[in-house]
């Protein structure tokens, strides 16, 4: 079911069309979603640089007994190096500066010496640690909580609903300042499972729509007659079939929750001292803009960075999992494609050629990239 | 219809008391009132806990304790704030108040914003300025409100303080504005290379003449409109407002419209001794806001012809806008002794009124504005992500549907296609999503009003909660919560209003 009026397909319609035509050749529905994902350029280069920044977190200044290759921890008060403690790091010379180099402390120190690199390195450790585990507590409580509501029905179904009705009724932030504010002494992870406890609502109703949808379908009655169990329906069957709703969605859970753990932290609810978050420091940094402004831009930058990357690579699962939105043909396009039509055909005509000659052979569509 | 209101509404209670009664827990366990204390260091310490725990009953079991807070906040009474003594009723009142100004302007603006952006940018799928805007949506959505509230204060604030001291733009930076908006008007208005070419270079001599005009009249220091500007922005917005909604060719329309126009102008000077001999209020300025519609609707009726209610509809739209340009008008005549009584530093950063400041009603309209700039355009710019978003993939996926190439094989305009068959269904979905944003918005904007120190909700819910002052924390709950059930039903109700395929009683 195509919906290009063109009677040839456009130039930059020729990889979505390969796409299709493997399908026929018999790729894996995994393998058709994987082409998908990894042609899409932005989920890539979020992909990359967030790659990038979880090693950069982890490998500088460490985690548990591994100690990182920097050599401040973020905690000691060095000597200012540079006035006001101003970045050491230097731009190579086409950039403007005078030879690319580190320096003592490339991102600066605050007011009493610490290095703002390694807490920046620590807040974002917290941040991708608090996400993870957000994530990953939110989407096994939703995926078992909605397929049994949406498998079973009944009396499951009713409890999960009114669940997520109470949950919709106070504001997330709400709720994540109350826990905050709960588990401030527990420190970062005991607050990333509280919020996983509470996030994973909108993902339960999702994954019970798909379950009720296809838990009707023939190859479930058809499974069900080979006499298997409902574990093994629920599990082999029909989340397979779902998985793409889980993963799209967790995923664009996680880029809101890094706000929310930032936000929240802001606020002075979240993560406390000893532990360190981007937000964190940003609420206590942010007086300082002015005279020391390496202190409120590097967490800023990196919180940024990781939602940006996180949003472009839920933006890349959704259209590879879910490819309805195709292009749409515009009128100025389907105008052009009508003269080249009329064009070919006179020209046909005028050569006296076969009807029905061969339209003109370079679309004038300019190739857009596929997505 | 009646019996699903009432289920709904039944349901609705119950889940509001299990919320309630579950926060009630959470927040008694967040909330230590006795930290202070046991940090200091007076001699009659114990005294002092002691004295706290009768106070606030804290030897009394908590689920007893939420019975007799729900039992007296049922009959009228939503406690007190212990800690400064003040009385819950009047501080949730004053600041739902506070709220209600920040959100609304927030709120339609970035919907309006948002829409717009998002259709033109469905429209020009995977064009250049599609993607734009699809890597701004995408920034945008993923900016900390902190981060940009933080930056606006910084720059918004101090920046265009500063600015204003010396308003000169230097003509270099002027005509660089009016490049990028030329492309950015060409880019989006689309079409063949020279259409584009015309569009941008219009746009371009637009922005330079706005500007130019800006500069050398001094506007920046004593801005005004005056009926010639209200005359040209009224007849732009009624050319606007007919090209979209009934089509250039609807003749009727267009001098409808623009007969409202002029009869904007006209009333200019009479309405100035209006306004000098009258003691304006809020009352009297929705009034007159009214009448403008109703004279809109008039002159579109006397216009007549076979499709009254076009003209009627485009009419009425520009009286709106032509009367809110007359109210920014009257706004702006009392910049410059509001400017010169702040001592030229006329957009603040923190609160949502300056203390003491006295003046006409006109004076207290401005600083309630000035205090909310900054403010909005945070909960503006963060919103507008969401909508362009939404609406955006929205209007992909009816401009995909088989009813469109219906519309357009039987040979309708393309305005008809996109206004009538497409947009209008593109706002379906947008309707169960709207009416939740602006309800629970009044929940209040927590991070933005904390930074700008707007004594709004969620200002003071995150200052009782951090103070364990369970009162107005619960007070706020209740509120935000029955907002919320209410927001979902009105939703349903407005899905089923939209689309007719939706029945309620199923």
């Amino acid at each position: 079911m195509t919906t290009t009026p063109a009677p040839q397909p456009a130039e930059s319609d020729s990889l979505e069309n390969a796409i299709e035509l493997k399908e026929v050749e018999g790729l894996s529905q995994g393998q058709i979603v994987r082409a998908r994902f990894f042609r899409h350029k932005g989920a890539m280069v979020g992909l990359a640089v967030l790659i990038g920044i979880i090693v950069l977190a982890f490998s500088s200044v460490g985690v548990g007994s591994f100690s990182g290759w920097w050599h401040y921890t973020g905690n000691e008060n060095g000597a200012i190096v540079n006035p006001r403690g101003a970045p050491t790091l230097s731009m190579p010379t086409w950039l403007g500066g005078d030879g690319f180099s580190l320096g003592e402390h490339p991102l600066g120190q605050d007011e009493i010496g610490r290095d703002m690199f390694a807490q920046v390195m620590r807040g974002t450790q917290t941040s991708l640690m608090v996400v993870a585990i957000i994530g990953v507590v939110a989407a096994l409580i939703g995926v078992i909580i909605g397929s049994a509501a949406g498998f079973y029905r009944g009396r499951i179904d009713t409890l999960l609903m009114r669940t997520t009705d109470l949950f919709i009724t106070v504001p997330v932030l709400v709720i994540g300042a109350v826990i905050g504010r709960l588990s401030g002494g527990i420190g970062g992870f005991a607050f990333a499972a509280m919020m996983g406890l509470v996030l994973w609502t909108g993902l339960a109703r999702l994954v019970r729509g798909e379950f009720l949808g296809l838990r009707e379908r023939e190859f479930i009655d058809a499974a069900r007659v080979a006499g298997a169990s409902d574990l093994r329906i629920i599990f082999k069957h029909i989340l397979p079939n779902a998985i793409g709703v889980v993963i799209v969605s967790t995923t664009l859970l996680m880029s809101s929750a890094i706000l929310l753990e930032t936000a929240l932290s802001y606020l002075g609810v979240g993560i406390v001292r000893p532990d360190i978050s981007l937000g964190m420091l940003i609420s206590e940094y942010q007086g300082a803009f002015s005279t020391r402004p390496w202190l409120f831009w590097w967490p800023g930058l990196f919180i940024v960075a990781i939602a940006l990357c996180i949003n472009f690579i839920g933006d890349g699962l959704r259209d590879a999992f879910d490819p309805r939105q195709k292009r749409i043909p515009s009128a100025s396009k389907m105008d052009r494609q009508m003269m080249v039509q009329r064009r070919a055909g006179e020209a046909a005509v005028a050569g006296g050629a076969a009807p029905g000659g061969v339209p003109a052979s370079g679309s004038d569509d300019p190739g857009a990239p596929a997505r | 219809m009646l019996s699903f209101l009432v289920r709904r509404v039944l349901t609705g209670l119950a889940t509001l008391f299990t919320a309630i009664f579950l926060m009630f827990l959470l927040v008694n366990a967040a909330s230590d009132p006795l930290a202070d204390l046991r940090q200091s260091t007076a001699p009659n310490k114990q005294q002092l806990i002691a004295q706290r725990i009768e106070l606030l009953d804290l030897e009394t079991n908590v689920v007893v304790r939420f019975f007799t807070w729900l039992g007296s906040f049922l009959t009228g009474d939503p406690g007190v704030a212990w800690r400064t003594g003040q009385d819950v009723g009047p501080l949730i009142s004053h600041a739902i108040g506070s709220t209600l100004q920040l959100v609304t302007a927030a709120t339609f603006l970035s919907l309006f914003l948002g829409v717009a952006v998002g259709v033109v940018s469905a429209l020009r799928q995977y064009s250049s300025f599609d993607y734009m805007i699809i890597f701004l949506s995408f920034l945008l959505y993923s900016l900390p409100s902190f981060l940009v509230a933080v930056l606006l204060k910084q720059w918004g604030a101090i920046g265009f303080n500063d600015f204003l001291a010396d308003a000169v733009i230097p003509w270099p930076v002027i005509l660089g504005i009016a490049a990028v908006g030329g492309l950015i008007w060409s880019l989006a208005i689309g079409g063949p290379p020279r259409r584009r070419l015309q569009v941008g270079l219009v746009a371009a001599a637009a922005t330079v003449a706005m500007l130019a005009y800006l500069q050398l009249t001094d506007w920046w220091e004593n801005p005004t409109l005056g009926p010639i500007l209200i005359g040209l922005l009224g007849a732009a917005t009624a050319f606007a407002v007919v090209a979209i909604g009934a089509g250039l060719h609807n003749r009727r329309a267009l001098y409808a419209s623009l007969s409202t126009v002029a009869l904007g102008v006209a009333i200019y000077f009479p309405m100035q001794s209006f306004f000098d001999g009258i003691l304006e209020t809020h009352l009297l300025i929705v009034g007159l806001g009214l009448l403008a519609l109703g004279s809109g609707l008039l002159i579109g009726w006397l216009f007549g012809g076979p499709d009254r209610g076009v003209s009627m509809r485009s009419a009425s739209i520009t009286a709106v806008v032509v009367a809110a340009l007359t109210f920014a008008d009257q706004v702006m005549q009392v910049w410059v002794p509001y400017s010169d009584y702040l001592r030229g530093r006329p957009i603040p950063t923190f609160g949502d009124q300056t203390p003491n400041l006295g003046g006409s009603y006109w004076v207290g309209i401005l600083d309630t504005y000035t205090h909310l700039i900054l403010p909005s355009l945070t909960l503006i710019l963060i919103a507008f992500a969401a909508y362009t978003r939404y609406s955006r993939s929205s209007m992909l996926e009816v401009m995909n549907q088989d009813y469109i190439r219906t519309a357009r094989a039987k040979g309708l305009p393309e305005r008809v296609v996109v206004v009538r068959h497409g947009f209008r269904n593109t706002l379906i979905p947008l309707a169960t999503i709207v009416p939740i944003d602006i309800i629970t918005l009044i929940g209040g904007a927590i991070i933005t009003e904390n930074i700008f120190a707007r004594p709004g909700m969620g200002q003071l819910f995150i200052k009782s909660l951090l103070g364990a002052e369970i009162d107005p924390v619960m007070a706020y709950l209740v509120i935000t919560a029955s907002l919320a059930i209410l927001a979902n039903i009105v939703a349903d109700l407005v899905y089923a209003s939209v689309d007719p395929r939706i029945r309620l009683e199923a």
